[in-house]
């Protein structure tokens, strides 16, 4: 048992801890969050020096290769950001920052650990750390909203948790091991179609696992909590909660259910279909921004998908490249929300009318975000895009990829028309809209990642060649 | 043959009292009837020759969780309304049972692995090494700990003002 291989986890759980702590003896309550970035960063590092590493701890239950490592940098690079950008909106909660600061830490240590674990009851706890954590961060503020969004992510995520249980107890019942390469043993050997019940349990683990990228039809529970939830919580679940439930199912599919796979790529074809074309139409009449990126991180849910259903090596580096990509869209998108809607106290789209000329910077960020989200060159998005359809191409899911480019078509008129307002509409006050230096370093990296890896997408495609290989040689 | 009777009354007093759980008015009695789901439950355990589960079940959902969601109703009020019945009844009934149409067509048309003869040692010493020894469940252990961690803190932020 190598205990090297847990220090990412281990140190960040540390922080979460001396953050709780010295929220007990400081008095300047700012310090905290910054002390939270530095213990992001030192978990980056002790990740970054596992990198090359192929090895398993805790009698196989662990996992750590560059298929962890690529996941683990990837959510602490959205937790570091979101711990940034929550510095100055944190005064709405004053008295449970520290609190706030030590969840979102909790949150990515079980995110981090959903990538790398492979045992079906660690995978389990490692959700549950997740959505305990996500549900109070939801309903931090205690208004009638936020409350609202926490109570009903708590009580879909409890459902979506007992049908994920229920097809992990058929699971194991079947095979008699909870190791993921034990089950595939277990499956290339016995046959998946002679048993009904495995075959049901497979579909409740795509139900459960659904439920947490958000895909139709176990999509109700994103506006209503995108909505309430604290921005800064609203970007991290619509990024990083989505990023852990793909990784999980990468790892699971790819690695426990393989030799079954001709009987479940066809489910998440069809899934994919759905989803992205259900989440875009719905997206085309939401008059609150922060509704209409959860239907749209409902239909990008959908393009990712594509990936699942492809099933190559090629196609799920694609899904690790699209998933970073639009982390960093989506990220830019909210931090923008943020500091805009700090300032003017609304969401909706109306209200952002000639935003250009009270908060350009604000302004052109968001648009540049949108059109990423659109899927135009020279953005992160369309390089993401190009590759998940050609990975689909590839794989013989022609149909599906032509859906796909028939529903970007259509999401941009709705991501365009915020654009259109902000520029050409009039603005309602003279008043300028300014913001924390946090939220500007925040934007700053994230508009400059979408335009690196609009140009140069490369480097961070081989990285997740390199991560996909892991499943799939 | 003893053990196949004791299995039937366990199992038809346990779907009962779970279906009398949904279908009571009175938010008490349906947590009595919870409380009386647990034990049933507990009993099927002790067939199955788990005895640990069996004593586990017993000691938290009957003890524990019975009392917390009995302490938690008697501290509101209008329990005896229950939940006012919605709109979505119909389609919620439709969906149940399709659902359990497909899993009994299921898990009545699988072979399952079944063990000859019916283990007589007692459980726990091997639930204790399957959860603390270095290849066995130790890592779900202890992400369990960072979850009591995480729930404790939440716990804390929703109940104190703010």
């Amino acid at each position: 048992m190598d205990l090297y291989l847990l220090s990412p986890e281990i140190s960040l759980l540390a922080t979460a801890l001396a953050v709780i702590l010295l929220d007990l003896f400081v008095k300047e309550k700012w310090i905290l969050g910054w002390v939270s970035v530095t213990g992001v960063i030192v978990s980056a590092i002790f990740a970054l020096s596992l990198w090359g590493r192929v090895e398993t701890s805790f009698g196989g239950a662990l996992a750590v290769d560059q298929f962890s490592i690529f996941f683990s940098l990837l959510f602490l690079g959205i937790a570091a950001l979101i711990l940034i950008s929550s510095t100055e909106y944190s005064r709405k909660f004053a008295a449970f920052r520290a609190e706030y600061y030590a969840l979102v830490l909790l949150a990515t240590t079980g995110m981090m650990l959903l990538a790398s674990t492979r045992e079906l009851i660690s995978i389990f706890v490692a959700l549950e750390l997740t959505g305990i954590s996500l549900y109070v961060l939801a309903g931090f503020l205690k208004d009638a909203k936020s409350s609202e969004a926490g109570l009903k992510y708590l009580l879909l995520g409890a459902v979506a948790s007992a049908v994920l249980l229920y097809g992990m107890a058929l699971v194991y019942g079947l095979t008699g091991t909870t190791y993921l390469d034990e089950i595939a043993a277990a499956i290339s050997s016995q046959g998946i179609l002679g048993s009904p019940a495995l075959l049901m349990g497979i579909v409740l683990l795509v139900a459960g696992f659904g439920f947490k990228i958000a895909a139709v039809p176990f999509q109700m529970w994103v506006p209503d909590v995108y909505e309430g939830a604290p921005t800064p919580v609203t970007a991290y679940l619509s990024v990083a909660s989505k990023a852990a439930g793909f990784a999980v199912i990468l790892r699971i599919f790819y690695e426990a259910l393989g030799p079954a796979s001709l009987d479940w790529g066809m489910i998440f074809a069809v899934l994919a279909a759905i989803t992205m074309t259900i989440g875009n139409i719905v997206a085309l009449t939401q008059k609150n921004i922060k509704r209409m990126l959860a239907y749209s991180s409902i239909a990008q849910a959908g393009y990712i998908m594509i990936g699942l259903a492809a099933f190559t090596a090629e196609a799920s580096s694609a899904i690790m490249f699209f998933l970073a990509c639009y982390a960093l869209t989506n990220l830019g998108a909210f931090i923008a929300i943020i500091a805009i809607s700090n300032k003017i106290n609304s969401d909706e789209i109306a209200d952002y009318s000639g935003m250009v000329r009270r908060a350009p910077l604000f302004a052109l960020a968001l648009a540049l975000c949108l059109i990423s989200l659109t899927g135009i060159p020279p953005t992160a998005g369309f390089m993401a895009k190009i590759y998940i359809f050609s990975a689909g191409v590839n794989a013989d899911l022609l149909w599906l990829v032509i859906i796909a480019v028939i529903n970007s078509v259509i999401s941009a008129y709705y991501y365009l028309r915020v654009v259109r307002v902000m520029f050409l509409g009039e603005p309602l006050s003279e008043e300028r809209v300014h913001a924390s230096s946090g939220l500007r370093i925040a934007l700053a990296i994230t508009c400059l990642g979408v335009l690196l890896l609009g140009i140069y997408p490369w480097i961070l495609m081989k990285y997740s060649e390199i991560a996909a290989i892991t499943f799939l040689p | 043959m003893g053990m196949d009777i004791a299995f039937w009354i366990l199992a038809v007093v346990s779907v009962a009292s779970a279906l009398a759980v949904v279908l009571t008015r009175d938010l008490f009695r349906a947590a009595l009837f919870l409380v009386l789901c647990f034990f049933t439950v507990a009993g099927i355990y002790a067939t199955l020759s788990a005895d640990f589960l069996a004593g586990a079940q017993v000691l938290i959902y009957v003890g524990a969780i019975g009392v917390f969601i009995i302490f938690a109703i008697m501290l509101t009020r209008d329990s005896r309304q229950g939940s006012p019945s919605g709109r979505l009844r119909l389609p919620a009934l439709f969906i149940g049972f399709l659902f359990l149409a497909t899993m009994i067509f299921a898990l009545v048309n699988t072979d399952w692995n079944v063990v000859a003869e019916v283990p007589t040692e007692s459980t726990t010493s091997a639930i204790a090494h399957a959860i603390f020894s270095e290849d066995g469940f130790v890592l779900a252990f202890e992400i369990a700990a960072a979850l009591m961690l995480a729930a404790i803190i939440g716990a804390i932020v929703l109940v104190r003002d703010k």
